[in-house]
């Protein structure tokens, strides 16, 4: 990733996804994907880079990243679990899971944990009702779980276990 | 360039690699959809190699999309040439031994189910073939109960195909329907056709395709646009998902038909980012259908060019709202503006645009090849086709089902579905997700169509249904919903950004046994003015969850405020969980279980709970091996 341990930005890695935008129209958003694909969430340094060379303003660029979900103002925790409270988890008991998390890991959704280890994130709708509830920890989706379960696979993800 | 008969050749020799992958000594497919994956379908298709090498046999080993049946995931379809295709579920990778020893050996099967055997089925109509499969039943040879009230058309390719190989799709007679197009049809010939077959956009909103088709070729403004809304958000739905996974050809043939319909030359497709395989399948498509001179310039040596890229979402609801997506393609905020003008006179950078969804454009190569006859006759007058319906929540089966227009809500849910699980009681259905409305058991019997939905006060949606048992709360249900529309309303006109804010609050107040008679109206007062105040469907819609519950399950609203009391046991602040002094043995378990330490009591003695300190999380009713805590 290109952020340091201190926090330090390293602005020259947008150099290749401007160039490959450059021409596009309408390219602030896939912009914004890359910038947080390269650096895990969206600096602001780098939000101030790209109205720069976008030309646009730096409220524009605030407006859309704050606009959807899927950007980051903040660094997030080294792991980050999303659980789905779609209908069908909702129904299956996403909320007794969230439960467990905030007891087990002393964190609100949308938190991350002081140690920086764990995020925790809803989500809706990861298009996989029929395993639900369904959760997905860095990337891997996890159906059909139970509170036990969750917990003890995030201790081990993480190391705590 | 390529031209008509080089894709004829190139068809014949997809039809002959085909037919060899078929009748292979051993052929082996594994349902690599999200479904499929989150299910542990890459360790299967590892085992299968593992087991392959094991017994020494050479196999033909393919992926393929979603076959519906998503509580038997991951599965597997095996076939030695000449015997039966049969298809196992619960196939995970520890599960392939016996599978093998099943098919080879025929020892039963203990772990993994045998689902049924699969059987291609091939509809022949005008010179023209839909290619589809089904499951029949290896002891009474009859169509599996799942299969028996459905009809594939938009999903014929889901689950026979892989989806990753274009001549897959041509061997399934894909992109003939654009040969034909591009070399019979004026494009008013074509969205004459189109309107004929009487195709409603499968978005939810059920507006005639073929109109809309019309409006855009005659406005007379270039670049014309052609978009795909595969923006699927309602919480509970991956009809979409399904489609773009297990046959994304079939979506992109369908836009290039309608970019050569309306005269547009650039196209979008418009998909959600929580969605990473359907975007890798559908650019893995695009580049194949480039490669073949299906898109470009000069399309099949016509005078008719057409591209298309995908565009990824970042993260918004509203963003399946026509002018919200369009928004967003243009690199804003995803906020809708108000119509008119329609986008089929000002879209895309105000240019003339069409947006369909992605099963609409799906179906469109179907009716060219089988004809609009053949569609308008497959379901109801008013709403021809088939639906494609993701069944989830309390029910048997859940999965990805198509059945034809008219079918009952009954059907679906008792004959595909199998019915409630552990023998409880149906409660509710709801169709068409946060914007949608729920039908108790006395609606049952209304026909699945566009206009008896909407009489009934449901709606046809995009195609999220999801059941609901005794044990939902419809108050908890509805305010679920809310949360659901509150934290997903753009913000830009207030009767939907204050409107849900407000209505939240009174379930808020109700479910957390605060509510007063007076909030009953108060919500119909504000929905109300969502309703005719909103700037676009998010807003306008966003009651009807609330209103449909409160319509049918008003006694649960008044049992949440008169008696402080949630009959179905969900909502935290209204219930007690008791231990039945009769029936716990003293384990322990819950005790130990309990994170706020509220259990206690000797072992092997019935222990009891500290309402006090009791925070209802429920883990010491799912923990108790006995069924001994309750909740009223």
């Amino acid at each position: 990733m290109g952020v340091s341990s201190n926090g330090d930005v390293d602005l020259t890695l947008m150099d290749e996804v401007f160039g490959k935008y450059a021409q596009q129209e309408g390219a602030l958003i896939p912009i914004l994907q890359a910038a947080q694909a390269t650096y895990g969430y969206l600096p602001g340094e780098v939000i101030k880079l790209i109205a720069d060379r976008l030309g646009v303003s730096l409220g524009k660029v605030y407006g859309v990243a704050t606009f959807y979900a899927q950007f980051y103002l903040e660094r997030r925790g080294r792991h980050v679990l999303k659980l789905c409270d779609g209908t069908a988890c909702h129904v299956k008991g996403t909320p007794i899971l969230m439960t467990a998390v905030e007891e087990e890991f002393d964190i609100q959704p949308g938190e991350t944990s002081e140690n920086g280890e764990l995020s925790v994130e809803i989500v809706y709708c990861l298009g996989s009702c029929a395993l639900a509830p369904v959760a997905v920890l860095d990337g891997e989706v996890m159906g059909r779980m139970r509170q036990e379960m969750l917990v003890r696979r995030v201790k081990k993800h993480i190391g705590t276990d | 360039m390529v031209f008509m008969a080089e894709l004829d050749a190139r068809r014949q020799q997809a039809k002959e690699r085909w037919e060899q992958k078929i009748n292979a000594d051993v052929y082996i497919t594994v349902g690599m959809g999200t479904c499929g994956l989150a299910a542990g379908a890459g360790d299967t298709l590892a085992a299968v190699q593992e087991e392959l090498e094991r017994r020494n046999l050479s196999a033909v080993i393919g992926q393929v999309g979603c076959v519906g049946m998503c509580s038997y995931e991951p599965m597997l379809e095996m076939q030695a040439k000449g015997q039966p295709r049969v298809n196992y579920g619960n196939a995970t990778g520890s599960n392939v031994p016996e599978i093998f020893a099943a098919y080879f050996d025929e020892t039963p099967v203990r772990k993994s189910v045998v689902v049924g055997e699969m059987t291609p089925t091939i509809t022949q109509v005008n010179g023209s073939a839909l290619h589809s499969l089904s499951f029949v039943d290896p002891e009474d040879r009859g169509k599996i109960a799942f299969h028996q009230k459905q009809l594939r058309v938009v999903l014929s390719n889901c689950g026979l195909i892989d989806p990753e190989s274009i001549d897959d799709y041509l061997a399934a007679d894909g992109y003939e329907a654009l040969a034909e197009v591009l070399a019979e049809m004026t494009p008013e010939e074509l969205i004459e056709e189109v309107t004929q077959s009487g195709l409603r956009g499968r978005g939810g909103g059920g507006f005639p395709a073929g109109v809309k088709w019309g409006l855009a070729r005659k406005t007379q403004r270039w670049p014309k646009y052609v978009i795909c809304n595969a923006d699927e958000g309602d919480p509970g739905a991956f009809m979409d998902r399904s489609v773009l996974e297990g046959d994304p050809h079939s979506a992109i043939e369908g836009m290039i038909i309608a970019g050569y319909a309306i005269g547009a030359q650039a196209g979008y497709i418009y998909c959600r980012a929580e969605y990473p395989l359907a975007i890798r399948r559908l650019e893995i498509a695009l580049e194949q259908a480039r490669e073949l001179g299906l898109l470009g310039d000069n399309i099949l040596g016509s005078d008719f060019s057409f591209d298309m890229v995908v565009k990824e979402g970042a993260g918004a609801f509203v963003c399946g709202e026509e002018t919200a997506l369009m928004a967003s393609i243009q690199g804003e905020r995803g906020q809708p503006w108000p119509r008119p003008p329609y986008p089929a006179v000002s879209g895309l950078w105000q240019q003339p645009s069409n947006v369909n969804n992605v099963k609409s454009y799906a179906y469109v190569p179907r009716i060219i090849r089988m004809g609009a006859e053949w569609f308008k006759n497959l379901g109801t007058e008013g709403s021809p086709g088939t639906a494609v319906f993701a069944l989830t929540g309390m029910v048997n089966r859940t999965g990805l089902i198509e059945v034809p227009m008219g079918i009952t809500m009954r059907e679906i849910i008792y004959d595909v579905g199998g019915g409630i699980p552990m023998g409880r009681k149906f409660k509710a259905v709801q169709t068409g997700g946060p914007l949608g409305g729920c039908l108790p058991e006395e609606h049952l019997d209304t026909p699945v169509d566009f206009d008896s939905l909407r009489a009934a006060g449901a709606v046809m949606g995009s195609g999220g249904m999801i059941v609901a048992d005794e044990t939902t709360c419809m108050v908890e249900f509805a305010k679920y919903f809310m949360q659901f529309a509150c934290d997903e309303s753009c913000g830009k006109c207030p009767p939907c950004r204050i409107g849900s804010t407000r209505m939240l609050e009174i379930l808020e107040r109700i479910t957390g046994g605060e509510g007063k008679l007076e909030d009953l109206d108060e919500i119909r007062r504000v929905a109300r003015g969502m309703q005719t105040g909103s700037l676009c469907a998010l807003g306008q819609l966003a009651p009807s969850p609330v209103m449909s519950t409160l319509r049918h399950f008003e006694d649960e609203y008044r049992a949440h405020i008169e008696e402080e009391r949630c009959p179905a046991g969900k909502c935290r602040t209204l219930i007690t969980y008791e231990i039945v002094a009769e029936l716990c043995t003293g384990c322990m378990v819950c005790g130990r279980n309990c994170p706020s330490n509220a259990i206690s009591g000797e072992k092997r003695q019935p222990h009891v709970i500290d309402a006090e300190l009791c925070e209802r999380c429920g883990l010491c009713t799912e923990v108790c091996k006995f069924d001994a805590i309750v909740v009223y």
